[in-house]
């Protein structure tokens, strides 16, 4: 018994390391070579910085292009704010729908959104539709562009939650009078209130991790969004890798802090979606 | 159910996710398969037949693609189904370093694309890069990960796995931990070994898993296009390009109707998949 | 009543998009109040080398005028292209703009989008090969050159030459007979820095001079669809010179690690002495290595005949005035003043020239880089031609990734060739040119 528990142990102390090695190491060196200078951080070594300088590297950073990563950071929480709250209002009452109603009409509905899961967009003629409608190169275009791509699958995730919620709940509200639109906003949404969280976390490191669409969508210095800034800085910054790893350590902040706050929650959420989708 | 609940459902509730997603999401689609039969400058057309998906079929830069894209696809989603499943089998055994594990091996799929594209680039440099530098104190020549066509495309698509194995393992463990522990308990009681039980009790439970797994990573490799373009931009040469990573140079330049026949064309590739797995996915909710 | 609510609701979404739609092409003129100072507002690249001094211009033409110049930056290649069509098909154009001189340039449409300057006195300044570039063809001048003329061909170690004892090539032989005594010395004698692989194309492009010295009319040809890059043994010449140096084994190791950067660190260094590139590159190298820049030269990338010797030339990008202007008299006093000689004397007041201007009469001071006084002797001695995409509009675009497969020997020159005539005639049809 003792040696089960002994093998066991070196079994799980081996599994750890090599995860540390193979998962830790690469942010570990991102965070030792965002404080080096750029002859030093060109060596790539894990070695610990000889000279720290990491506030002058992400003074340097943040600066840089006419501080265009503080305007990139601004515009990247609107656009992630304002998707997910367009998101939330228009998939929780089509969830709502989808998931109480029965019937051909919400099959076709069904298929032609779950196609949008899976089925790339159609980037020129999204394009050409923004220009027409003289949303392209804005945020607003962009918001309502990447509500449309992330619709499907978060309609997934409240449909799915919908059918959970008992239907008598409805019927008491249908004999107190109350009106579709006052009972869901009153009696059901409030139930939804899990899936509106996981809703939000999702989208939330999606649309702000994300890089296709900014780059097709809102090209332009005005309007960059963090991983547009990042991508550009790329060839800014060609031979000074720890400006260029500041600059990831500086953008992935706002996702780690997510991501240790609600650690459980996106990978239940994840599930969910996955699963459900 | 009496039909004044019904009342409640009403489809007006559906109109404004109706119109975003048919206007931002629906029209476009419909209009690429016109556009695609076209040379567009945006402004103008010129109706052109299907000359642009000639030149996609016949042009040895732009053929590559669709090669490219399936052996991206399946060398990524393939890794990531097996090595999630048995990241996942050994994650859900009793260990003291599970939950550290778990987020871990998580970690990589909030980071951006963007920047793990940047973190491999320098990891797989030929001569400075880590990855090179272990190599050599084993005595191992390693070689341009990167730079060498023959396993560019390669060496990208194991990034893609590091990256997006965490969410295939928290897949498979969800699924695991539906499985009733009575089956274990009764392999156990009949001398199966731990392998045994992975064997014939964990993988076939975990099949409707396994089906998202498989979705999920091969369609997403097959329009799989940001780490691509951060790590190699399709290149050397046109080596390393995906369907995805040539719409967007034909966007660059200005070819839009041979961009959308791109689109289209994979467009058509997604769906040739997405179809099957549809039918898979509707089996499955009726079962719940 | 309820279902009254919701459909307001959703129109009041739409209506939110349809009043974003008209904010957006109503604010697109110039806002600003008529009393205030005078602004004129410069859509220009990032990241261009000489900003400094073209922030003198700016400087000393503000102070002159009175007039304020807001620029305004965009990315650089396609994606900077796309951004200026848009702008245009968008009806949203800055008062003036910087671009490219040449094919893509004249793409535009000028004589629809930009002033034409022909009938300005300034017009009289400008040396015929540059008006070439910005004219539409029907004898409008578009736009005035603000950067050197840059020349492209072998950025050289003339330390290293001294060193081996080597001389200028005037024949590609010599070039290689060159490169392998360069290599018998331990040194890497061409530089091939394919991890940006626009710079694989300079073998190419440079080969210019060589391709017009056997086929004057090659240019017109090729535009016409009567000449292509397979069937012309001299155009094909510039792909097999770019395989050759590869199957040699006179390139670096790690080519496609190799980046631009790394390539300037090289030659400057003389770790490299061959770097085939135009001079735009030495104010980087004079940026980043100012002890080393008297050790870089640059010759004429070498044909197969000595009495034909001469250096391929890029245009200078230009500043235009955008028809949609609101301030047309301040944006002719401002491009008037970038070509005057104050506005070129602010310009060399951050540096020397790393090339000779397209204004006539201007002088250069002596300081110029010794690179740069290689480069006057092929234009004092009229050894030069225009780089292709000067000459005709069509340049495919996928060039840079078919030099890197000739670079690497993936494929043959010919299949390069080849390949890159069929990415041309996709762009000549695009373009809709007659004959294609």
């Amino acid at each position: 018994m003792n040696t089960i528990k002994m093998k066991k142990l070196i079994i799980e102390i081996i599994a750890t390391l090599l995860a540390l090695a193979l998962f830790g190491v690469p942010f570990y060196f991102v965070v030792v070579n965002s404080g080096k200078d750029a002859a030093a951080a060109a060596r790539m070594t894990l070695s610990f910085p000889e000279t720290t300088q990491y506030l002058d590297n992400f003074r340097q950073v943040i600066t840089a292009s006419n501080s265009m990563l503080i305007r990139a950071f601004f515009n990247s929480f609107i656009i992630s704010a304002a998707t997910i709250i367009v998101l939330i209002v228009i998939a929780s009452s089509a969830g709502f729908v989808l998931g109480r109603r029965k019937g051909k009409a919400v099959n076709i509905i069904s298929f032609l959104v779950l196609a949008g899961l899976m089925v790339p967009p159609a980037i020129v003629p999204t394009i050409w539709l923004l220009r027409t409608l003289g949303l392209y190169k804005s945020l607003t275009g962009l918001i309502l562009v990447e509500a449309a791509i992330m619709f499907p699958f978060t309609l997934l995730l409240y449909r799915g939650y919908v059918t959970t919620i008992p239907r008598e709940l409805d019927e008491a509200s249908l004999i107190d009078g109350t009106g579709p639109v006052k009972m869901f906003s009153l009696v059901i949404f409030p139930l939804l209130k899990p899936v509106s969280v996981t809703v939000t976390i999702i989208n939330a490191i999606t649309i702000f991790n994300d890089f296709v669409h900014p780059l097709y969508f809102l090209p332009g210095a005005k309007n960059a969004t963090v991983q547009l800034t990042l991508y550009n800085f790329m060839s800014t910054f060609s031979t000074k890798w720890n400006l260029l790893y500041a600059d990831v350590l500086i953008i992935s902040i706002p996702p780690l802090i997510f991501f240790i706050l609600f650690n459980s929650k996106i990978v239940s959420g994840m599930v969910a979606g996955a699963v459900k989708g | 159910m009496s039909k004044s609940v019904q009342s409640l459902y009403t489809y007006t509730f559906l109109l404004p996710a109706g119109v975003i997603y048919a206007l931002f999401f629906l029209a476009p689609t419909f209009l690429s398969f016109f556009y695609s039969l076209t040379i567009w400058t945006l402004s103008e057309w010129r109706f052109t037949g299907l000359d642009n998906f000639a030149i996609f079929l016949s042009e040895p830069s732009l053929v590559i693609g669709f090669r490219n894209t399936l052996v991206y696809a399946t060398v990524s989603a393939s890794l990531k189904v097996v090595l999630g499943f048995l990241l996942a089998a050994f994650l859900t055994s009793e260990l003291r370093t599970k939950g550290f594990l778990r987020s871990l091996i998580y970690f990589p799929n909030i980071v951006s694309t963007i920047a793990v594209g940047i973190m491999f680039s320098s990891f797989l440099h030929p001569s400075k890069g880590i990855v090179n530098v272990l190599l050599a104190l084993i005595g191992i020549d390693g070689p341009d990960w990167l730079g060498n066509p023959s396993i560019a495309l390669l060496s990208v698509a194991l990034v893609d796995v590091w990256k997006g194995v965490g969410i295939a393992m928290v897949i498979f463990i969800a699924g695991i931990q539906a499985i009733d522990r009575q089956y274990y308990e009764a392999a156990r009681i009949d001398g199966a070994s731990s392998f045994d039980a992975l064997r014939h009790i964990t993988l076939p439970l975990s099949r409707s898993s396994m089906n998202t797994v498989i979705m999920l990573a091969f369609i997403g490799g097959l329009r799989s296009f940001d780490l691509i373009w951060v790590m190699t931009k399709g290149g050397p040469g046109f080596t390393t390009d995906l369907v995805a990573s040539i719409i967007y140079k034909q966007f660059q330049g200005g070819f839009y109707g041979i961009a959308t026949a791109g689109n289209v064309i994979l467009f058509l590739i997604v769906s040739a998949f997405a179809i099957p797995l549809y039918r898979i996915i509707t089996k499955k909710e009726v079962d719940l | 009543m309820k279902r009254t609510v919701l459909i307001a609701l959703a129109f009041v979404l739409i209506a939110m998009v349809a009043v974003q739609a008209a904010g957006k092409s109503e604010g697109s003129g110039d806002a600003s109040d008529p009393s205030q100072q005078q602004k004129i507002v410069w859509l220009h690249f990032a990241n261009d080398v000489q900003q400094k001094g073209l922030d003198a211009v700016v400087e000393a033409f503000e102070a002159q005028h009175g007039i304020d110049v807001e620029i305004e930056f965009r990315p650089g290649g396609p994606e900077g292209e796309n951004l200026v069509k848009t702008r245009i098909a968008a009806n949203d154009m800055p008062d003036v703009l910087s671009y490219n001189s040449g094919s893509l340039f004249q793409v535009l449409n000028l004589e629809k989008n930009f002033v034409d300057l022909s009938n300005e006195p300034l017009a009289d300044r400008l040396l015929e090969s540059f008006k070439a570039t910005v004219t539409d063809g029907k004898g409008g001048v578009y736009g005035v050159p603000y950067q050197p003329i840059p020349a492209g061909g072998i950025i050289y170690n003339k330390r290293v030459y001294e060193e081996l004892g080597l001389s200028i090539p005037l024949t590609w032989a010599q070039f290689i007979r060159n490169s392998e005594i360069i290599k018998a010395a331990g040194l890497v004698p061409v530089i091939a820095s394919y991890k940006d692989d626009w710079t694989a194309q300079l073998l190419i492009l440079a080969d210019y001079f060589n391709v017009e010295a056997s086929n004057p009319d090659f240019a017109e040809q090729y535009t016409a669809n009567e000449a292509k890059f397979a069937d012309t043994p001299a155009a094909l010449r510039g792909f097999e010179k770019i395989q050759e140096v590869y199957e040699k084994g006179l390139i670096n190791k790690e080519p496609m690690a190799t980046t631009y950067d790394n390539a300037m660190e090289m030659v400057a260094l003389g770790q490299g002495v061959h770097y085939p590139m135009a001079t735009w590159v030495l104010a980087g190298i004079n940026e980043k290595f100012p002890e080393y820049i008297d050790d870089i030269g640059f010759f004429a990338l070498p044909g197969d005949s000595a009495d034909k010797n001469g250096a391929t030339l890029w245009m200078p990008n230009n500043i235009s005035i955008a028809k949609t202007t609101k301030n047309l008299e301040a944006a002719k006093l401002f491009v008037d003043f970038v070509v005057s000689d104050e506005g070129l004397a602010a310009l060399m007041s951050a540096g020397a020239p790393d090339g000779t201007f397209a204004v006539k009469g201007a002088k250069l001071p002596d300081t110029v880089f010794p690179a740069v006084k290689d480069v006057l002797r092929y234009v004092d001695e009229d050894r030069t031609a225009a780089a292709l995409e000067f000459l005709s509009p069509i340049k495919g675009p996928n060039l840079p990734q078919i030099c890197v497969q000739a670079g690497l020997s993936l494929k043959t020159p010919l299949e390069c060739a080849l390949e890159y005539d069929r990415d041309v005639e996709k762009q000549a049809k695009q373009l809709m040119l007659p004959g294609w």
